[in-house]
C-alpha cells in the first residue's frame, strides 16, 4: 500500500487525512462478515445497516466539527429527540410539513446557540455545559409532553423513511447531500480551514485575527442543528417522536468520529473519516446482532471501541508530540 | 518621558522619520501597571531593542503595539495618523507584523495553512467563494526558498524542527510585505547556528526598509542588529542608548545599570572607571 497516496493523496491531507489503519480494519470487518454469516452481504441487509447508520450519521457530522474545533457536545440525543417531539407537535397541530422541520431545525440551532455562547463567551467546560443541556432539554421534552409520545401519520415525513430513489433510501440520500457538503466545505472554505486552526490552536488562531468565540459559536450552531435533522429522520424511521428518543446516541456518533480519526485535543478529523468510522462501527454492530450476541453486549463492545479509538489517538499524539 | 527627548550627546534619530510613536501608553491589569506613561519612537528602517528584567513590561509593550492588549491610556500614532489597534489584525492591517514567543503557529496546519491563516486566498467558483490553495502553496513556497529553506510547505508545522518553526513564523511575517516586524525572544529557542542566520535575516529586512522592535534577553543579539536599546524597568522607559556609539563592554554596563538602577563598572576603562569581573 502506497503510504503517499493516503497522506498526500485523494484521501485528505496532514490533518485531514484518513488513517489507512481504518480501511484496512474496514475491509477486515467486511471480509470476516462475509464468510461468517451468509446474510451479512446481502442488499436488504446492507440497506438496512445503512439506515441505521443514517441518523448517528448526520448527527455525527455537527459533532465531527464541534470535536476538530477542540469542543465537544454531548447534547445531541436530547436535541433529537426535542427537535423531533416539536415538529410532531406542529404537524399534529395542522402545520405543514416545511414549517415544522424548519421549527424543528431552528430548535436545534437555538440549543447550539446556547451551547456555543456558554463555552465561547462565558468560557464554561464544552463537557459540562452540554452535559447540563443534556440534562435540560430532555427533562423539558418530558415535562412538556408528559412523557407521552406522538403517532407520526405524515405521509411526506413517514416516506423520508420508507420510500427509495432509484432503489436508495432517501434517508440516506439526505446523508450522502449533507457528508458532500461538508467534505468541500471542510477542505476548501475558510469556515473549514479555522475550524481545524482553533482546534489545533485557539490562541494562535485569535492572534492572526480569527474571531474564534464567534467562529466556536457557529460550529455549536452547526451541530445542533445536524442534530435537530437527525432527530427528524429518526422519527421518519421510527414512526413516532418520543421525550426518550435517541437516548444513549452519544456514545455512537461519539464513537464513530473518535474512530474516524478526529482528535479529542482538536486540529485532527475529517467529515469522510467520520463516515468511514460509521461504517465499522455499524458492520461491527450488524455482525455482532447477526451472531445474536445480546445487545448488553453489543453496549460493552462500542464502550471497548470508543476506548481502543482514544487510546490510539492518545498513542498518536504523544509520539507527535515528542518528536 | 519621551524616548527622544531622553537620548544623550550623539544619539539624536532626529532626521529619519518616524513610523510608530508611543505617547503616554499605559497597561493595567487590575490595580497592576505592566506599562506606565511609557514615550517611544520607531523610526522608519530603525533597529530598536528592547530590554529589561523579567516583569519589566517589554512583552506587554509589544503586545500593545501588535494589538493583542489595548492599552488602558496613551496614543498611537503611526505614519503621523493616530491609530487605535483593538486586535492584531488592525495591526497587521497597518502592516505592523508580530513575532511572538511562542511562534503561535498551528501544529496541525501545514506550513502554508499557517502562512495564510487570517488573511487566505480565495477565488470564486459560481457564487461561491473557496481557497485557492495551489495559489497560496505556490506564495508559501516561494517565501520559504527567499529565506534560504528547502522543506515542503505541504508538511504539518508540527513535524518541523524548532529552527524550521521558527522560520514559519518569519514567513508569515513578512509574507504581506510589513513596515515593521515585532520581534518577542526570537532566539530563545534556537541554536547558535540558526541565531545567527535569524540576526542576519533582521539585518537583511532592515537594509529592505523595515523597522524592527526586537525584545530578547540576550544582550548579544541586541549588541549586533540594533541601531538604539530602549530599556525598560517597572513598566517606564527607563533609559536608551546607541550602542554603535560606544565599544559594547561599556554599553554592556549602561545597560546593566539602566536595568538595575545600580552603578556598574564599565569595563572597558573608557569613562576612567575599572572592570568589573
Amino acid at each position: 500500500m502506497n503510504p503517499k497516496l493516503f497522506s498526500d493523496g485523494l484521501l485528505g491531507r496532514g490533518a485531514a487525512s484518513l488513517n489507512p489503519g481504518l480501511l484496512i480494519a474496514v475491509v477486515i470487518v467486511f471480509v470476516v462478515l462475509t464468510f461468517a454469516s451468509p446474510y451479512f452481504l446481502t442488499v436488504n441487509n446492507l440497506l438496512n445497516v445503512a439506515k441505521a447508520l443514517v441518523v448517528v450519521g448526520i448527527a455525527a457530522v455537527g459533532e465531527t466539527i464541534v470535536i476538530i474545533a477542540g469542543g465537544f457536545d454531548l447534547s445531541i440525543g436530547s436535541t433529537m429527540a426535542a427537535a423531533g417531539m416539536l415538529a410532531a407537535y406542529l404537524v399534529d397541530s395542522g402545520a405543514g410539513i416545511a414549517v415544522a422541520f424548519t421549527c424543528a431545525i431552528l430548535l436545534g440551532i437555538a440549543i447550539g446557540a446556547t451551547n456555543g455562547t456558554i463555552i465561547s463567551y462565558f468560557k464554561i467546560n464544552p463537557l459540562i455545559t452540554t452535559l447540563a443541556m443534556l440534562a435540560i432539554i430532555r427533562g423539558l421534552a418530558f415535562v412538556i409532553s408528559d412523557g407521552r409520545e406522538i403517532v407520526i401519520t405524515n405521509q411526506a415525513w413517514l416516506s423520508l423513511g420508507t420510500g427509495r430513489f432509484a432503489g436508495i433510501p432517501f434517508i440516506v440520500l439526505v446523508l450522502i447531500a449533507i457528508y458532500l457538503a461538508f467534505a468541500v466545505l471542510m477542505p476548501r472554505t475558510t469556515f473549514g480551514r479555522y475550524v481545524y486552526a482553533i482546534g489545533s490552536n485557539a490562541r494562535a488562531a485569535r492572534l492572526a485575527g480569527i474571531s474564534t468565540n464567534r467562529w466556536r459559536l457557529l460550529i455549536y450552531i452547526i451541530c445542533g442543528a445536524t442534530a435537530a435533522i437527525a432527530g427528524l429522520m429518526l422519527a421518519a424511521r421510527t414512526g413516532n417522536a418520543r421525550p426518550a428518543a435517541a437516548m444513549g446516541f452519544e456514545l455512537d456518533v461519539i464513537t464513530a468520529v473518535i474512530l474516524g480519526g478526529a482528535s479529542l485535543k482538536g486540529g485532527r478529523g475529517a467529515i469522510l473519516g467520520t463516515a468511514v468510522g460509521l461504517i465499522l462501527l455499524f458492520m461491527i454492530n450488524n455482525g455482532l446482532t447477526l451472531a445474536q450476541v445480546p445487545s448488553f453486549w453489543q453496549q460493552v463492545v462500542k464502550g471497548a471501541i470508543l476506548l481502543a479509538a482514544v487510546l490510539y489517538d492518545e498513542m498518536r499524539r504523544g509520539r507527535t508530540d515528542d518528536t | 518621558m519621551s524616548s527622544d527627548s531622553t537620548n544623550g550627546p550623539g544619539t539624536t534619530s532626529g532626521a529619519r522619520t518616524p513610523l510608530i510613536e508611543l505617547s503616554g501608553i499605559t497597561k493595567k491589569f487590575g490595580a497592576y501597571a505592566a506599562l506606565d506613561d511609557v514615550n517611544l519612537t520607531i523610526h522608519e528602517a530603525e533597529a530598536v531593542g528592547i530590554i529589561g528584567d523579567n516583569g519589566a513590561g517589554k512583552s506587554t509593550l509589544v503586545k500593545v503595539l501588535s494589538g493583542v492588549y489595548p492599552p488602558s491610556g496613551g496614543t498611537i500614532r503611526f505614519r503621523n495618523k493616530d491609530v487605535r489597534f483593538g486586535s492584531p489584525l488592525d495591526a497587521r492591517r497597518n502592516g505592523i507584523e508580530m513575532i511572538y514567543q511562542d511562534l503561535a503557529l498551528c501544529e496541525d496546519l501545514n506550513v502554508a495553512q499557517n502562512i495564510f491563516l487570517g488573511r487566505e486566498i480565495k477565488r470564486n467558483v459560481g457564487p461561491f467563494r473557496f481557497l485557492d490553495r495551489a495559489a497560496m502553496a505556490k506564495a508559501a513556497a516561494k517565501d520559504i526558498s527567499e529565506l534560504g529553506l528547502t522543506f515542503d510547505v505541504n508538511r504539518e508545522v508540527g513535524m518541523l524542527s524548532g529552527g524550521e518553526r521558527q522560520m514559519v513564523a518569519v514567513a508569515r511575517a513578512l509574507q504581506f510585505d510589513p513596515a515593521a516586524l515585532l520581534m518577542d525572544e526570537p532566539t530563545a529557542a534556537l541554536s547558535a547556528e540558526k541565531i545567527r542566520k535569524l540576526l542576519e535575516l533582521v539585518t537583511e529586512l532592515k537594509s529592505r526598509g523595515v523597522s524592527i522592535l526586537l525584545v530578547s534577553h540576550r544582550f548579544t543579539d541586541i549588541l549586533h542588529i540594533c541601531d538604539r536599546i530602549v530599556v525598560i524597568r517597572g513598566g517606564r522607559v527607563a533609559g536608551e542608548m546607541m550602542p554603535h556609539d560606544h565599544p559594547p563592554a561599556q554599553t554592556m554596563a549602561m545597560m546593566t545599570e539602566m536595568m538595575t538602577g545600580d552603578t556598574i563598572d564599565d569595563p572597558s576603562g573608557d569613562d576612567g572607571r575599572s572592570a568589573r569581573p
